[in-house]
Order: C-alpha cells, then sequence, then structure tokens
C-alpha cells in the first residue's frame, strides 16, 4: 500500500484531533475526561431538581473498571479482526483474479 | 447517544419506540433481502458492522475535558441505507446495553433512533446531495460521517431536553444546557470519525469497487477516475 494524498491528510486531522486533545487538558486542568453522558445526568438533576430513573440497569453491570475495559477492548478486537479479515480477503482475491 | 437505562421517564421511552420499530422492521426485511439476493455483498456488511462495532467501543477524548463515543453509523449509511444501518445500530446498542450497562434496554429505542435512523439518515441525505452536487467523493463522505456522528448527539440532547425540560428555561433552557456537553464535546470526534470514514472508503474503493457500483453508491465512471487519482 503506496502512502497518498489520502493518508496525508488523514494523518494531518489526526494530529490535529491529539494537539486538540492536549490543549483540552491543559484547558482542563484536573479533568479525568469523563463520559459525556455522565455530564448529562448533571445536568438532569439540576434542571429537575433531583430525578431518579425508574427502572436500574437491567443488563449485566461489570463489577469495575477493569471488566467494563476489557468488554469494550473485546467489542473493539471482535469488530477490528471482522475489517481486517474482509478486507484481506478482498485484496488477496484481487490480486488472484 | 448512550441514554442510560430509565432516564427516559414514560411517555417518552415508549414514544422513542414507536418512532424506531417501523424503521428496525423495514431494515430487516430489506436486509433479508439482501442476504437472500445478494449474497456476495455479505462481506461488505459485515464490515460495515464491524466499523460500527469498532468505533463505537472507542471512548475518544475531547477538547471539551470529556469523553465520548464516535458513532460509526456514516459508512453503513452511505452503502446499504438508513434502514439497514439501523439493525446494525440495534445489534451493537443491545451489546453495550446488556454487557457494559450502557444504555439501556427501556432507551434502546431513543439510542436507536438518535444513533442508528436519524443520524444515518443525515448522511445518507448528505452523500446523495453531494454526488448530485459533484463534489470530490471523498469530501462528501467526510461531511456525511462527520455529520451522522454529530447529529446523533443533537438529536440525544433533544431527546433529554423533551423528556427533561428545565423548570426555568423550559425546553429550550434544558436544550442548551445538553447540547452545550453534547455537541460541543462530539465535534472534534465527529471531524476524526469523517476523516477515517473516508479513509477506509478509499480502501473500499481499491478492493471492493464493483460492490459499491453494485449497490448504486457510486458509478462506474467515478470509481476509474478516483482510481486515476488515488493510485
Amino acid at each position: 500500500m503506496k502512502i497518498g494524498k489520502g493518508e496525508i491528510i488523514f494523518a494531518v486531522i489526526a494530529v490535529f484531533f491529539v494537539a486538540s486533545f492536549f490543549y483540552g487538558m491543559a484547558a482542563n486542568p484536573g479533568s479525568e475526561f469523563g463520559g459525556a453522558d455522565g455530564a448529562a445526568e448533571g445536568v438532569i438533576t439540576d434542571v429537575t431538581g433531583g430525578y431518579e430513573p425508574w427502572i436500574g440497569n437491567l443488563g449485566f453491570e461489570p463489577p469495575g473498571g477493569e471488566t467494563e475495559s476489557l468488554l469494550f477492548a473485546l467489542q473493539a478486537a471482535i469488530g477490528a479482526a471482522v475489517l481486517g479479515y474482509f478486507f484481506g480477503y478482498y485484496k488477496g482475491k484481487g490480486r488472484s483474479d | 447517544m448512550h441514554i442510560m437505562e430509565g432516564f427516559l421517564p414514560s411517555p417518552w421511552w415508549q414514544l422513542w419506540f414507536v418512532f424506531s420499530i417501523p424503521v428496525i422492521m423495514f431494515g430487516m426485511y430489506r436486509l433479508n433481502k439482501l442476504v437472500s439476493e445478494r449474497r456476495d455483498l455479505l462481506p461488505l456488511l459485515a464490515v460495515a458492522g464491524a466499523f460500527i462495532f469498532v468505533l463505537s467501543s472507542l471512548k475518544l477524548p475531547s477538547v471539551t475535558g470529556s469523553s465520548s463515543h464516535p458513532t460509526g453509523t456514516g459508512m453503513a449509511a452511505i452503502l446499504f441505507g438508513p434502514a439497514v444501518t439501523a439493525v446494525l445500530g440495534v445489534i451493537v446498542l443491545l451489546y453495550q446495553a446488556l454487557f457494559l450497562a450502557h444504555g439501556g434496554l427501556t432507551t434502546l429505542g431513543a439510542n436507536v433512533a438518535s444513533m442508528g435512523i436519524i443520524g444515518p439518515l443525515a448522511a445518507y441525505l448528505i452523500y446523495k446531495a453531494g454526488m448530485k452536487a459533484n463534489i470530490n467523493f471523498y469530501v462528501v463522505v467526510f461531511l456525511a460521517a462527520t455529520f451522522a456522528d454529530w447529529i446523533t448527539y443533537v438529536v440525544t440532547s433533544t431527546q433529554l431536553a423533551l423528556a427533561f425540560p428545565s423548570q426555568t428555561g423550559g425546553f429550550m433552557g434544558s436544550l442548551q444546557a445538553f447540547l452545550a456537553i453534547f455537541a460541543t464535546t462530539q465535534v472534534p470526534l465527529a471531524i476524526m470519525e469523517g476523516a477515517l470514514t473516508a479513509l477506509i472508503f478509499k480502501y473500499i474503493i481499491q478492493v471492493k469497487s464493483d460492490a459499491l457500483v453494485e449497490l448504486k453508491v457510486i458509478s462506474q465512471e467515478t470509481v476509474n477516475k478516483l482510481r486515476g487519482i488515488t493510485a
């Protein structure tokens, strides 16, 4: 695979993204970069004066951050494996045709 | 877009199911047709689904000091349309609701509406309009995927504001507060996702452009032109 214009543009955008993250770290000292959905829960509490979810979590609840990151990593790995498999398959097939 | 379990009171969670279920049903009908008539396109469907799987598993930090998920739905929307994307969205959202305590079963209708339907619909419309206007293919893909991601979170903000109007500012007051979190956090993530989606499309053009032509995503002339430029 050759490095073309597309890869270069992508790399530039990626560098900007990482730079914006470092800027964000400097601009928000002490922030742990928690989930935006968590912050939204705060807003719900603010605007309603305290909201109790009418039903709790129904699925499996990871006991902690470690298991949670395991399951997220598993999700990414499954997806990445499928992506890699089919791109490789198509590429190899294209070559042998 | 993950509205947590129990965080949409009645009647909102039911209403979003009423909105989403017909689209999911239509998507399953389209998917069935695709599976039975165009078996050769199944790998591409798997790729589109896997892309959503990967991207929605990543929690990316944003310049605002919080983190959020990209959606990955723009690619499926361009390839297969919003209805099929809704079905793929259901799979991912169910996984996260059942195993990760992210999102929820009662809020599934609302989360599918934002991530699986309205965001992808925006991508689809932007893509069609952009291609009609003869804008560069990759620029159009970038815009479509970026807005699929961003609009998903605008919809989430709207859903929450509808369910939780502010005591002082009403719906608009709440909407501003939710948009301030979701829409701003999402901007860099959406741009990053748009760029990645455009890059992946470059590789799809390289290895499997005939499928794109068959799906009427792109014309053979455009493929030839793009290959001339990128080869």
